[in-house]
């Protein structure tokens, strides 16, 4: 059945409304169940061996001792898993990153793993596995890493996207390229050209739940596996692959997960809890702690970026380009490459040249997290353009304004963009009461923007009519932040029916067909719109019950108000018909009803956000606090406004803390020094104000409610908006994020030499 | 391992000095259960000692105030003759963690661990706090500034352990501050921590003064020549610049993943200043 | 390493239970009493998910080993809400969606219960101070400090 996604304005009664979340009592009383919380009979508990070391060939592992150990059931190492080496390359890159083959590629990287029957023992055996390393020369700086003279971390490595290709292997992996234009004849009609040099340290997405899981291989090639994810069926065939499992067999069920932001779309832990129950034959328990998240989950990537930006005295930009260097971790990957594309999408430029790096590093493999790559680019970019408008001598905000895309605009990254939310998200910045707040003494303003694309993608929905009439909800999207709650209200609004009469749950993989992981701010976007194609497809087998019921051609009944009606004045006596009416009688007339949906949600729209920052910078410390922060960002259609500002405010602290302390700290000797709460610094509940929002709504023309995607844009302004906002307060510009107290005392007393 | 838990000091210290192998006293555990995590820790004992009689209670004598090792931190917060008496060691010792440490954490504990950016130790420092440590061989008092030797080690014997803290009951005209920096608001292990105890004569000139710099070094600096920089002042702006610039002299902090040498030495400097201007007002300085 | 046997009082009950002498109280509630609400996001004391009360004073149940409990009073998550109605902290913590993924929730309430026993009227910067200790990477905080600053008026008799 075709599904006609189109925007179409209408009143909306249930969407938009803010009910309480069908969760929320199992959350409050500690009832609900998260990747730790659930146990097998006869589970054993795993334990992962780390290197120490950040660039090591492995020579021998030896596993006999802990093999003996009693209590231990099985001990895995990568010869225990499919070799991968010539095979696709990605794959390749996910299975070694789970367990190394021939060399450990950063601190934290697993070289076993032990499954006994409980922590101490497994302790124990851990201790009993000897591997000898011989310890190569490392490299954890993205610049370092860039340089000719760099050690090389794969001998397989040719830069890929350069003609001719290189004669000898490096650590830049691949160059990728896009713009349009012509940006020399750019800048020379420019009369002021900004070019200056930004550097971003490496951040954790941080979420307060560890990874867990439990797996189960039984004998008979079944295996079930229970897991924090954001998207369990993209676990299953990672799993299935890595493994060879026939996908089907392998029934995984995401568990309620505590944050993921992007760190839990990779695989590293379940393909060895899942190998060990193969040896073991017996369930596997496999939770990581804090430093083991830290040191070998998936963060974010350093970054080097340069920015040069031309424009005419009036403020319109002439030209603009910007060259990024991303670490992916050891594994190639497309993190710069993204950074290239996102880093000038708010503007509409003649002449724009990105140019993207991806640099291996010993540190652990890339995950995405939260609009991955875009935050970094937005903070060289938003920086540059507020460095040019000082220059200029121009309003910040209205610099931006006479740049911004709109609607016909041709993005820097290639499509020409629909309605979108830049120019109105600006338009109420400026006169946003923030803007024109007194400010104290020490005190700065800064505001930045920020853009993502947002997916689309494979989704599916059933939606199961029962006989009192009420709705069971089945999704495939993991509910990371509320969804659940959301997609009730859509299911709700298109039946016509009342909220509490929806019950929304998300499917384990054999109950439900595939869908996308929960990532690119596509959980409400996508199952919105196959929930919204499901209830039609339901409310069609009502109608034609309806018709049955009544007896009466299916032509002459129509669906409103959560009711069968009878068209025209020939049925006038026929009173409508509820779906408690409807469900009641479904033995009767065809069996249970439901309406099922399996569609690509095509069309996501892009995602703008216009941040305002105020801090108070200490002159004699450097220490900065966040005193005021707004963000405006379009949601196109906020489905439960209470979570799209949940959204926005919490990507709002995300980015403040990668703005201000967070950052991996590496020793000389390539070991990450602040594995854990402690010293890798995530804003705390007094380091924050209240975070305003305002909600935008351009509708997205590609949604019959015309929802975008809310969930990550708000971590792409902050980084810039702070930095501007503390270059205004302390009157010295810093360009390495994070702009830490001594960092920021550093460049004030280098500015009192000079 | 064995967990023992003593209902007196003499068990106690019978318990830690027969013990073969390591053995650890347990009062708060916020540092101790932190170290049992790491799969290197080894022990052969642990010794809670927060069921022998007096070791939870604040008792007030005539000349000090004795603090039971087991006296978690919250309680110092709460007991309002000490915190009038010596406000920079309670706001010291309530800077310590979250709320849920200060519910377990001890000063003696703090002590004890002899981290040098112990936020707590600065302060007993410079109050001139004395620590009774009971024995093998009976009891000893000693400054507290001579139990942490450097980080992780302390002059305390095997058998040994600190019973209470004491702190004098402060002249007249005197009072003390605390300060430290820490990149977040909370949560945060001091980067610099600076204390100042100063006695004023009645003219409000400053009649004697102690400064204690942490984590600074790999013990408190307790600097007499940023004391000196103070005493006969009234803190005029002289006196505070030469003692910011006494307090930077007289650290010699290291380049870690919590700051910079440049950045603690200067820092030192400006905490020094404005702690002295805090204990002087205290004390009742114009 | 042998097990130890403890007596303790767990959210008004009496409870006995045997750990060993490394073993936490959080890993007790967790592993061997099934009290799964408490969680472990950092076994360090730095994120407070695991944040109980004992004898009134609340703590991270991973820095408290299991044999302390003896003879001691411990209240959890699973004690807060009375039989079917929820303790006014966790309505309003639904109410003003001051949850995202939940982890840190059961640590939250806890710790604010404990606030506002000691302090029925916090401000704003006491709330925040008193939370420090538990760490949420979802919400920004907004909605969890309005959320305690809502069930405080409620407690306190002050209807909306």
């Amino acid at each position: 059945m075709s599904f006609d996604a189109t925007f179409q304005e209408k009143k909306l009664k249930s969407v938009g409304t803010r009910p309480l979340r069908p969760d929320g009592v199992d959350k409050v009383t500690g009832r609900a169940r998260y990747g730790a919380d659930y146990n097998m009979p006869g589970q054993l508990v795993a334990r992962v061996l780390r290197s120490p070391h950040a660039h090591a060939r492995i020579v021998r592992i030896d596993t006999a001792r802990a093999e003996g150990l009693k209590g231990v059931k099985a001990v895995i190492t990568a010869a225990d898993l499919p070799d991968l080496t010539n095979g696709n390359a990605a794959l390749f890159a996910i299975l070694d990153n789970c367990m190394a083959r021939t060399k450990a590629l950063y601190d934290g990287h697993a070289v076993a793993a032990v499954a006994a029957i409980d922590a101490k023992v497994a302790r124990a055996a851990l201790k009993l596995i000897e591997v000898e390393y011989e310890i190569l020369p490392h490299v954890v700086d993205v610049d370092a890493a860039a340089r000719p003279d760099a050690p090389v971390i794969d001998e397989g490595i040719f830069t890929s996207g350069v003609e001719p290709k290189p004669d000898s292997p490096s650590n830049v992996a691949a160059r990728s390229e896009f713009g349009h234009g012509d940006v020399e004849a750019g800048f020379a009609k420019a009369e002021v050209i900004v070019e200056r040099s930004y550097k971003t340290e490496q951040t954790h997405q941080g979420y307060i739940e560890p990874h867990a899981c439990v797996a189960n291989c039984n004998a008979d090639g079944t295996a079930d596996l229970w897991v924090c994810t954001q998207g369990h069926f993209v676990y299953r065939q990672n799993c299935a692959d890595l493994l060879g499992l026939e996908v089907s067999k392998l029934r995984v069920t995401s568990s309620e997960i505590g944050g993921g932001f992007g760190g839990k779309t990779h695989v590293w832990a379940e393909p060895v809890a899942l190998a060990l129950s193969r040896k073991a034959g017996r369930p596997v328990k496999l939770v990581m702690s804090r430093e083991e998240v830290f040191r070998a989950s998936g963060p974010t990537s350093a970054t080097s970026i340069d920015v040069k930006i031309g424009a005419t005295r009036d403020g319109r930009i002439t030209a603009a380009t910007s060259t990024l260097r991303y670490t992916s971790g050891p594994y190639p990957d497309t993190w710069a490459e993204i950074g290239a594309m996102t880093s000038f999408a708010c503007y509409d430029l003649e002449n724009v040249k990105t140019v993207g790096f991806e640099v291996v590093v010993n540190r652990p493999k890339v995950a995405a997290y939260r609009a991955p790559s875009a935050p970094m680019a937005a903070f060289a970019v938003e920086s540059a353009i507020d460095e040019l408008a000082q220059e200029i001598g121009m309003d910040a905000v209205e610099l931006r304004i006479k740049n911004a895309a709109q609607e016909g605009t041709r993005a820097s990254y290639g499509p020409v963009y629909g309605p979108i939310g830049i120019g109105p998200t600006l338009d109420a910045a400026r006169v946003h009461p923030h803007m024109s707040a007194p400010l104290g003494k020490n005190q700065g303003r800064g505001m930045a923007c920020g853009f993502w694309f947002n997916f689309g993608g494979e989704t599916c929905t059933d939606l199961n009519i029962s006989a009192d009439g009420t709705v069971t909800l089945a999704v495939g999207t993991v509910d990371v932040g509320g969804s659940r709650a959301s997609l009730s209200l859509i299911a709700a609004e298109e039946m016509g029916i009342p909220y509490d009469d929806i019950k929304a749950v998300v499917a384990d993989t054999a109950t439900l067909g595939y869908n996308d992981m929960t990532d690119g701010s596509r959980g409400t976007f996508s199952s919105s719109m196959a929930t919204i194609s499901a209830a039609r497809n339901a409310i069609t087998v009502m109608r034609e019950r309806a018709a049955l019921m009544w007896d009466i051609p299916v032509e002459d009944v129509y669906w409103e108000e959560g009711q069968a009606k009878a068209a025209g004045s020939k049925y006038g006596n026929l009173s409508p018909l509820s779906v408690k009416d409807i469900a009641a009688e479904a033995g009767n007339t065809g069996g249970p009803i439901a309406g099922h949906s399996e569609l690509v949600a095509d069309g996501a729209g892009v995602s703008f956000a216009t941040h305002i920052c105020d801090v108070e910078v200490d002159p004699e410390t450097g220490a900065t606090s966040i005193v005021r922060y707004t963000v405006i960002q379009d949601a196109g259609k906020a489905v439960h406004p209470s979570y799209v500002e949940g959204q926005y405010q919490g990507g709002a602290a995300q980015g403040i803390g990668w703005a201000l302390n967070e950052e991996y700290i590496y020793g000389e000797d390539g070991r990450l020094q602040n594995p854990g709460f402690l010293d890798y610094r995530i804003p705390v509940c007094s380091d924050l104000p209240m975070i305003d929002t305002q909600i935008l709504e351009i509708p997205n023309p590609n949604h019959p409610y015309g929802v975008r995607g809310v969930g990550e844009t708000s971590i792409v302004p902050p980084l810039a908006a702070v930095a501007n906002a503390v270059s205004n307060a302390a009157g010295v510009r810093l360009s390495h994020v994070p702009i830490s107290p001594p960092r920021i005392l550093a460049a004030l007393h280098k500015q009192a030499r000079e | 391992m064995l967990y023992e838990r003593p209902k007196t000091l003499q068990d106690a210290v019978g318990m830690l000095a027969e013990t073969r192998g390591k053995a650890f006293v347990l009062a708060g555990g916020t540092d101790l259960l932190v170290r049992m995590k790491s799969d290197e820790f080894d022990a052969n004992l642990i010794v809670d000692i927060k069921s022998i009689e007096g070791m939870s209670e604040i008792v007030e004598t005539d000349g000090a105030f004795v603090i039971g090792a087991a006296v978690c931190c919250a309680a110092l917060g709460e007991h309002e003759a000490l915190r009038d008496a010596w406000p920079g060691v309670v706001e010291a010792a309530n800077l310590i963690g979250s709320t849920q440490i200060q519910g377990r954490c001890t000063i003696a504990g703090n002590l004890c661990n002899a981290s040098p950016a112990a936020d707590s130790v600065p302060a007993l420092v410079a109050a001139g706090a004395r620590a009774k440590i009971v024995g093998p061989d009976g009891t000893r008092t000693v400054d507290v500034q001579e139990i942490p030797l450097g980080p992780g080690k302390t002059s305390l014997k095997a058998g040994e352990l600190v019973q209470s803290i004491d702190l004098p009951k402060p002249a007249p005209r005197s009072a003390d501050a605390y300060l430290r920096f820490i990149p977040r608001t909370e949560m945060d292990i001091a980067v610099v921590g600076v204390a100042v105890n100063l006695t004023l004569d009645a003219d409000g000139t400053v009649a004697s003064a102690r400064v204690a710099l942490g984590a600074v070094a790999p013990t408190v600096v307790l600097s007499e020549a940023a004391a000196g920089t103070l005493l006969g002042t009234r803190l005029e702006d002289e006196a505070l610049d030469a003692l910011a610039a006494a307090c930077s002299a007289a650290s010699n902090p290291i380049d870690d993943k919590r700051g910079t040498i440049e950045f603690r030495k200067h820092v030192a400097g400006v905490l020094g200043r404005r702690a002295a201007r805090m204990a002087y007002d205290r004390a009742g300085g114009a | 390493m042998s097990a130890i046997a403890v007596s303790t009082t767990i959210n008004g009950d009496d409870v006995e239970f045997l750990c060993q002498p490394d073993e936490t109280l959080l890993d007790v509630l967790r592993n061997r009493l099934g009290l799964l609400g408490s969680k472990e996001g950092c076994g360090t004391g730095d994120c407070g998910a695991c944040s109980t009360v004992m004898d009134g004073r609340v703590v991270c149940s991973c820095l408290v080993l299991g044999a302390e409990a003896e003879g001691h009073t411990i209240e959890t998550i699973e004690g807060m809400a009375q039989g079917k109605d929820l303790h006014p902290l966790q309505r309003k913590f639904i109410e003003h969606a001051a949850l995202q993924c939940g982890i840190c929730t059961p640590g939250f309430l806890v710790t604010a219960k404990a606030l506002l026993e000691v302090n029925p009227d916090p401000t704003e910067e006491e709330i925040r101070f008193w939370l420090a200790g538990n760490l949420c990477r979802c919400t920004g905080y907004d909605k969890i400090v309005r959320a305690v600053q809502d069930a405080a008026r409620e407690m306190r008799g002050e209807v909306a």
